[in-house]
């Protein structure tokens, strides 16, 4: 009986104890929390409070604040960031940088953000690079929600990783390219997401030089002087569901490896000297389900190897396909070429790339058996367009009698195009054609 | 002059072959814009036909009306009126009648699909008037090779044959010199050698005014320099006129001398 009170008893001490533990746990830890939230604090910067400048905000913070600035005109440049704290602006606060030559935010920290901010008139430089805000030798940061208006270059990322750059609003005045800046330049990063944004009037949109492992998607890069997007000696990146219209020359992609690029607009890049997308010594890539339409040339093939085409759509565009300098193991499959002026231009005689179950518009042939399937090749290089590439010249021809004539005989007996450059299996209708 | 024109135009707009071209047209026009609803791909693909067709058309015409018309024409000249009012009122007669099948037959479709809303409407005339001009230089070409050649069939087969030279021919031996010469810069040769051709003059008129131009790269920003210019304007229609009146010029010596 007492065995089973005493034993009663120490139960009760244990929950009692366990209980008090737990009591204990939860107080340190309201403590430690308590703690943090006194380190850490937000410091209101606004004509009437007590911090004016975003500057002296930035050196009264300590790692981890929140600056928080409300609506204004603030005219400030050379904010010098060295901590991990996160600028708000609220409203979109104004920074006017009155065209000095220096960048607003110049930042190299961990763990940063700077969201809702507008930046206008960065001063133009032809020996310096200023930007909106210039990052360097930074991980883990985030600039979103900005709006960029009047800017020489509008973000600067360099040697950075881990940053996401979401749904900021660049417009430029670029004039002519030696006086312009480009809307996002990174230099030498990695594992960036540049995502949601929306360049106009700069150099290049787009800048990625020695970037490896990024995502650049949804953006929309329009009437740039230069490039929507321009791509150099980065590996490994994808680039998806972006908009590139009506840019000085399109889109380069240039000197580099494994490159993927799917569901993206290329449009109206309509000039003496422009294309949808240039590629340059790029092996290994995937490009499918993108949409060409209406550039002077779809895509500038220049010495790539072992690319997917698949499911592109090239419409309404001068040359759809043109190569230039040896290419070797591309594969064209199931492309729709519609209404190009020239389906394809190729430079050599001598063909690696694999043409396979596309359709091509100006596909006479029949289907007997009814497989969707034509019985007959098609050859999409026709004869004007070889001759074309020999004597640029020639192209004043262009639709006149003679040209559709050489072109029809071409066609029934092959003398000077590539004789295995054919479409074996041609399709008889489009894929999945656009509305 | 004018009683003969007003003549042969109504002679002409009687005729069966007036109506057929004139039907021609109006049903290419129809089928045209039914097909593809775009006024500016229509206007490419009507180039292309008006580029071959007109020239043609005009030749047999031309030559054709001549041989028809011959014994009237020998009644008429014993009559104490001027030969070349003669033949210039005939002339003028089929030019007209042949144009008017062009511009009605085209235009009438091109209307009703709402033309003179469209942004296509320059280019649209520019292509009616190209079309009439070189209705205009056929003819006269024409008359010329049917004035110098008594045979009938000697006749329709030198008229065959300055379409095939202009229309195919000319422009084989273009590409052939270019390609050869390409070492050199080509590009004023190549105006120069345009002006010397109606068909390519026009051709390339109405390709420089369409956005397919851009794919013309250098060649092209040299024509355009120049056709888009007043004074490119100005001289490639003195030329086109150039084309029509020195075929005429050609013909009154003719007449002048010939012995009918």
């Amino acid at each position: 009986m007492t065995s089973e009170v005493t034993k009663q008893k120490t139960e009760y001490l244990d929950s009692t104890k366990q209980g008090w533990r737990i009591l204990y746990g939860f107080l340190l830890l309201f403590l430690f929390s308590t703690n943090f939230h006194a380190q850490t604090k937000t410091i209101n910067v606004c004509a009437s409070c007590k911090t004016k400048t975003i500057k002296d905000a930035v050196s009264f913070a300590k790692d981890g604040d929140t600056i928080l600035v409300k609506k204004g005109l603030y005219k400030e440049t050379q904010i010098f960031v060295k901590k991990s704290i996160h600028l708000i602006g609220e409203d979109y606060p104004v920074i006017d940088a009155e065209n000095k030559t220096d960048s607003v935010f110049a930042i190299s920290a961990n763990n940063f953000s700077i969201s809702g901010f507008k930046f206008i008139n960065i001063g133009m430089s032809y020996t310096k690079e200023i930007a909106a805000i210039f990052v360097s030798h930074s991980k883990n940061f985030t600039l979103k929600n900005n709006l960029l208006n009047n800017v020489f270059y509008g973000f600067i990322i360099q040697s950075s990783k881990y940053g996401l750059i979401q749904n900021n609003k660049v417009t430029g005045n670029a004039i002519d390219e030696t006086s312009s800046g480009n809307g996002v330049h990174v230099w030498k990063c990695k594992n960036l997401r540049i995502e949601q944004n929306t360049i106009t009037g700069m150099r290049d949109g787009i800048y990625l030089e020695f970037v490896n492992k990024s995502f650049i998607s949804n953006n929309t890069s329009k009437n740039n002087i230069r490039y929507g997007l321009h791509f150099m000696f980065s590996h490994y990146n994808e680039y998806h569901h972006n908009e590139f219209k009506t840019n000085g020359a399109g889109v380069a992609v240039m000197f580099s490896k494994f490159i993927k690029m799917h569901h993206n607009t290329f449009h109206y890049n309509w000039g003496t000297a422009a294309y949808g997308l240039l590629l340059k010594e790029i092996n290994d890539a995937e490009i499918y389900e993108n949409i060409f339409e209406q550039n002077t040339t779809g895509i500038n093939i220049d010495g790539c190897n072992r690319i997917n085409y698949k499911n592109n759509h090239f419409i309404r565009n001068g040359w759809a396909l043109k190569f230039t300098g040896g290419c070797y193991t591309n594969v064209f499959e199931f492309n729709n070429f519609m209404h190009n002026a020239f389906d394809l231009s190729y430079n050599s005689r001598l063909n690696d790339n694999k043409f396979e179950a596309n359709y091509w518009s100006e596909y006479t042939g029949y289907d007997l058996d009814k497989n969707g399937i034509g019985d007959v090749p098609f050859r999409p290089v026709k004869l004007f367009s070889y001759v074309v590439n020999k004597t640029p010249e020639t192209l004043v021809l262009l639709r006149s009698l003679f040209v559709d004539i050489i072109n029809f005989s071409e066609k029934v007996s092959p003398v000077f195009t590539p004789d295995n450059l054919m479409d074996n299996k041609p399709l008889m209708k489009p894929i999945n054609p656009l509305e | 002059m004018l009683k003969i024109l007003k003549y042969s135009f109504y002679d002409l707009l009687r005729s069966r072959w007036s109506y057929v071209y004139f039907i021609f047209y109006l049903f290419l026009g129809f089928v045209l814009l039914f097909l593809n609803n775009d006024m500016n791909k229509a206007v490419i693909t009507l180039m292309n036909i008006i580029i071959v067709l007109t020239p043609l058309i005009g030749t047999i015409f031309g030559v054709m009306y001549y041989y028809n018309s011959k014994e009237f024409t020998e009644l008429l000249l014993a009559q104490p009126i001027k030969r070349s009012k003669i033949f210039i009122g005939q002339y003028l007669g089929i030019s007209l009648s042949l144009t008017l099948s062009l511009v009605l037959g085209l235009g009438i479709p091109f209307m009703i699909y709402g033309l003179s809303k469209s942004t296509a409407i320059f280019d649209f005339s520019l292509l009616i008037l190209v079309g009439s001009f070189l209705n205009f230089i056929f003819v006269a070409l024409a008359y010329n090779i049917a004035l110098s050649t008594e045979n009938k069939i000697k006749g329709f087969g030198y008229a065959i044959l300055l379409w095939l030279f202009l229309a195919v021919i000319y422009d084989g031996l273009f590409m052939i010199s270019l390609i050869t010469f390409n070492e050199y810069p080509l590009d004023k040769f190549s105006l120069f050698a345009t002006m010397f051709n109606p068909i390519d003059l026009s051709r390339i008129l109405i390709l420089l005014k369409l956005d397919i131009s851009v794919l013309l790269g250098y060649t092209g920003a040299v024509f355009k320099d120049f056709f888009g210019t007043k004074t490119g304007s100005f001289l490639s229609f003195l030329v086109l006129c150039l084309w029509v009146i020195l075929p005429l010029a050609r013909m009154k010596m003719k007449l002048r001398k010939k012995d009918f």
